[in-house]
């Protein structure tokens, strides 16, 4: 009855080296991506404009009017886009006209600080669905203490951060775990995981003993935070920027220091590498898939403070925002390093805080789901972008170039 | 000693002869049907209502006291295990029989014991039929990932196979008013993002983890954008299509029980009833199932007797994704009549929790998705004949068994080898 002795895990080479080119990740091919995914969303946009349809149905009697038309709905898509995300020159003073700005930081803090945390697991080689059910577990966390609580000010928002971040770890070490020391793949974990965190957080919610609002029944909903447990106003009480945007700025030196400079994250990077070879020399390559889930995790539950004590009411699970899926995007676009991350974030929080205006303007804003999602896609699958564009394939000249520029980076 | 061990496919792959997990698990689960539902359990009759009122033949409804129905079940369910430790001892697995009987009658327990006292009692048609609606997607879902990772690609993207069927399906049944049609470019739409997902996994070899979620979050994108900017401003002419109607079938539905649960439903149902079984037929008795698991299993030594890895990947993944697509059929012209934002609602994650569930096996997949199934229905009944009862932990259940079979604790599990591997010929 010998066991059989399996291959120690080996990302595929083929695949590795997939993930590599996502990574490598050229400026001109994001770009590209970038453009043609706008290009596409403006297709979208033209496509379903009621002026549109309307001046093209009428082409014969006015065909200026008709292609007038296609540019106005593009120019009131992405210009509303604009003014609501960037700078609203419409706006009286420069206050109200910054204000679109301050808003997309507000949503791209927690997109980047889960997009961290997914983007650590990347680089480790494992793939992590599960910052959904983390934020969730760190929502109840979080949420726990800054109702339930009563500590004095910035302490009280302290451990509130501190109790989020820890829920979320300890769900992430339980995937950890479970992949280490019984071999179940994280994809599927993390999915189960995020359906039972989603549950227990909206339990946790109708239970009075626990987080349900004082008074309240039937629907699951807590009190709102304390006020001294809130993230304050960074700019003042104009603008509803507050201080999770400087806890998602150290989120992203700590992940860069942690990854780039630490041996801790030599030791992930290795391991992402090749984990026959880490293995071989000397790594602990089970307790690295821990911690790495665990540190992960513990991004995602940055996110969920951020969610949790920036909320003016009571909480529902809808505060989650579908953050967790997004941070997927995110960690892929910034192609897992430090500084793309952060871009992504941006980009995607843009699109949260462009989407009202653009409802106002009169264009669906779901078109910006298309276009994220088509960026998303075109660079996670460069073999498109190349077709595309007619690019070369890198062949192992380019790959060498890559790899010692990678070097000389380090 | 298990010592770990990761390999590069999709699932666990940990080597367990017959363990007594299995057996502790029920024995387990027997002490508290036992003692919380029986000896400590509810005092008060609890009704079980066998027919509806329009049958032909009705049973009568059957009251009994529910502390000593609970008790007698928790009493069976121990003799069960015992059973199961019985082949444990003769080196066997526990059989999937001895698993079906005892999770049939575990789960009347657990409804006798929720029903106590209230005045519906147990309605068995209505728990029963809605459990095999509610399953439709997830079975047809879980069979798109069979066909698929029994190929060797894992499909991520059934979630947006489910998705798109159930978003063509409406559309173009309400524009063409024809459900039939609806249905058809259902299939059709889904094996085109199908075929999108195989040619990036197969040609390109794209990670195929990373090209299903990001076919998944595009299809939320079109859907979302469609519905908004186009479907939903005009309901009456582009989102109204209906459902098919119910077809029984002659004498079968007068069945009781049965009759009304199997066969008295719409076409949808009956083709899933046609397409399990023929699934399974041509995966484990035709030369074509053979090579295509072969494909999965050992592509290299597939690739060296003849066999086309990349095509037949390419086609049964294509496949797959005309299976998804029925199943997002059924979500709206099958059972809702008309299509409504993300109406997948994570359908597609749990078909694929389904498939572990199921071994990779079609009838097996079945009965893991009509337990998701029951549990969805269970929610929303007990809620009414038990108020109270933490429903979420009701929601929790199939989700805390796909992670407990999937770390190994419940026999065998074992995926396709070569599953998630894309593979390079030369």
């Amino acid at each position: 009855m010998s066991k059989k002795v399996k291959e120690l895990p080996v990302a595929d080479s083929k695949a590795n080296s997939v993930l590599r080119e996502i990574m490598a990740g050229d400026p001109v091919r994001i770009g590209l991506s970038i453009l043609l995914g706008f290009i596409i969303g403006g297709i979208f946009m033209i496509v379903f404009s009621e002026d549109v349809v309307d001046s093209w149905s009428n082409f014969g009697a006015d065909p200026n009017y008709a292609f007038s038309a296609v540019w106005w709905s593009i120019q009131d898509g992405y210009g509303a886009l604009f003014y609501g995300s960037i700078y609203n020159f419409n706006a009286d003073n420069f206050i109200a006209g910054i204000r679109p700005l301050t808003e997309t930081l507000r949503f791209a803090a927690p997109l980047i600080m889960a997009g961290l945390g997914v983007a650590l697991t990347f680089r480790v080689g494992l793939f992590n669905i599960g910052a959904t059910g983390q934020i969730m577990v760190g929502l109840a966390g979080a949420t726990f203490v800054s109702t339930r609580m009563e500590l004095p000010q910035i302490l009280h928002m302290l451990v509130a951060v501190l109790a989020a971040v820890l829920a979320a770890a300890v769900w992430g070490i339980i995937v950890g775990i479970l992949k280490s020391r019984f071999g179940a793949h994280e994809v599927i974990v993390t999915i189960m995981m995020n359906y039972v965190a989603t549950a227990l957080f909206t339990f946790f919610l109708r239970e009075p003993n626990l987080l349900l609002e004082a008074g309240g029944g039937g629907t699951p909903k807590s009190d709102r935070p304390a006020d001294t447990a809130m993230l304050g106003a960074l700019l003042g009480p104009s603008f509803n920027l507050h201080y999770g945007l400087i806890i998602a700025a150290l989120s992203v030196f700590a992940y860069w220091w942690l990854m780039e400079r630490s041996t801790f994250g030599f030791r992930f990077r290795m391991v992402g590498h090749n984990p026959t070879a880490a293995r071989a020399a000397g790594i602990k390559v089970e307790n690295t898939f821990i911690w790495a889930l665990a540190i992960s995790a513990a991004f995602s539950g940055l996110a969920a403070a951020n969610q949790g004590l920036s909320i003016t009411g009571g909480l529902t699970t809808s505060i989650e925002a579908g953050i967790g899926f997004d941070a997927i995007t995110v960690a892929l676009l910034g192609g897992s390093r430090a500084g793309g991350v952060v871009m992504a974030g941006l980009l995607f929080g843009a699109f949260k805080a462009g989407a009202s205006s653009m409802q106002v303007a009169g264009v669906s804003p779901e078109v910006l789901g298309v276009v994220k999602a088509l960026i998303v896609l075109f660079i996670a699958a460069p073999p498109i972008i190349r077709a595309i564009y007619r690019l070369p394939k890198p062949g192992p000249k380019m790959i060498e170039a890559m790899q010692k520029a990678e070097k000389v980076s380090k | 000693m298990s010592k770990l061990e990761v390999t590069p496919g999709m699932f666990s792959q940990a080597e367990i002869k017959p363990s007594l997990k299995a057996t502790i698990v029920m024995a387990v689960i027997s002490l508290v049907v036992l003692l919380t539902f029986g000896i400590f359990g509810k005092p008060g009759d609890v009704r079980f209502v066998w027919s509806e009122k329009n049958e032909v033949i009705q049973l009568p409804a059957w009251t009994v006291n529910s502390m000593l129905f609970c008790t007698v079940i928790g009493v069976l369910l121990i003799l069960l295990s015992v059973l199961s430790a019985v082949f444990n001892r003769m080196g066997k697995l526990t059989p999937i029989w001895l698993t079906c009987v005892y999770g049939f009658f575990a789960i009347m327990a657990l409804l006798g014991w929720l029903a106590t006292g209230a005045l519906q009692g147990v309605q068995m048609i209505f728990i029963l039929s809605n459990t095999l609606v509610l399953a439709i997607p997830l079975i047809l879902g879980g069979m798109a990932g069979i066909m698929s990772e029994r190929v060797g690609v894992v499909n991520i993207a059934i979630e947006g196979q489910l998705l798109t069927g159930a978003f063509v399906s409406s559309v173009v049944g309400t524009i063409t008013g024809n459900l039939y049609v609806g249905m058809i470019s259902a299939m059709v739409a889904a094996a085109l993002l199908s075929m999108v997902l195989a040619s990036l996994a197969i040609k390109y070899l794209v990670d195929q983890i990373i090209i299903g979620v990001l076919l998944n979050v595009l299809v939320i994108g079109i859907t979302n954008f469609l519905y908004s900017a186009w479907v939903d401003k005009d309901r009456a002419n582009l989102n109204f299509p209906g459902t098919f109607e119910k077809i029984p079938i002659p004498l079968l539905s007068d069945i009781p029980i049965i009759g009304q649960t199997l066969f008295d439903n719409r076409i949808t149902v009956y083709l899933m009833f046609l397409l399990v079984p023929i699934l399974w037929f041509v995966l484990f008795r035709t030369k074509l199932g053979l090579r295509a698991r072969a494909v999965g299993e050992h592509p290299l030594a597939a690739d060296t007797v003849g066999i086309n890895v990349a095509r037949t990947r390419f086609w049964w993944v294509t496949l797959g994704g005309m299976v998804a697509g029925l199943g997002g059929a059924a979500l709206t012209i099958g059972n809702v009549g008309s299509f409504g934002r993300e109406m997948s609602g994570g359908q597609g994650f749990i078909a694929l929790a389904v498939v572990i569930l199921g071994r990779w096996q079609p009838i097996y997949v079945s009965l893991g998705a009509l337990l998701f199934g029951f549990t969805i229905i269970l929610r929303v009944w007990a809620n009414q004949v038990s108020p109270g009862i933490p429903v979420d932990f009701i929601t929790m259940v199939p989700y805390l068994v796909t992670l407990i079979a999937v770390a190994g604790f419940a026999g065998k599990v074992r995926a396709p080898a070569a599953s998630g591997q894309p593979y390079v010929k030369g």
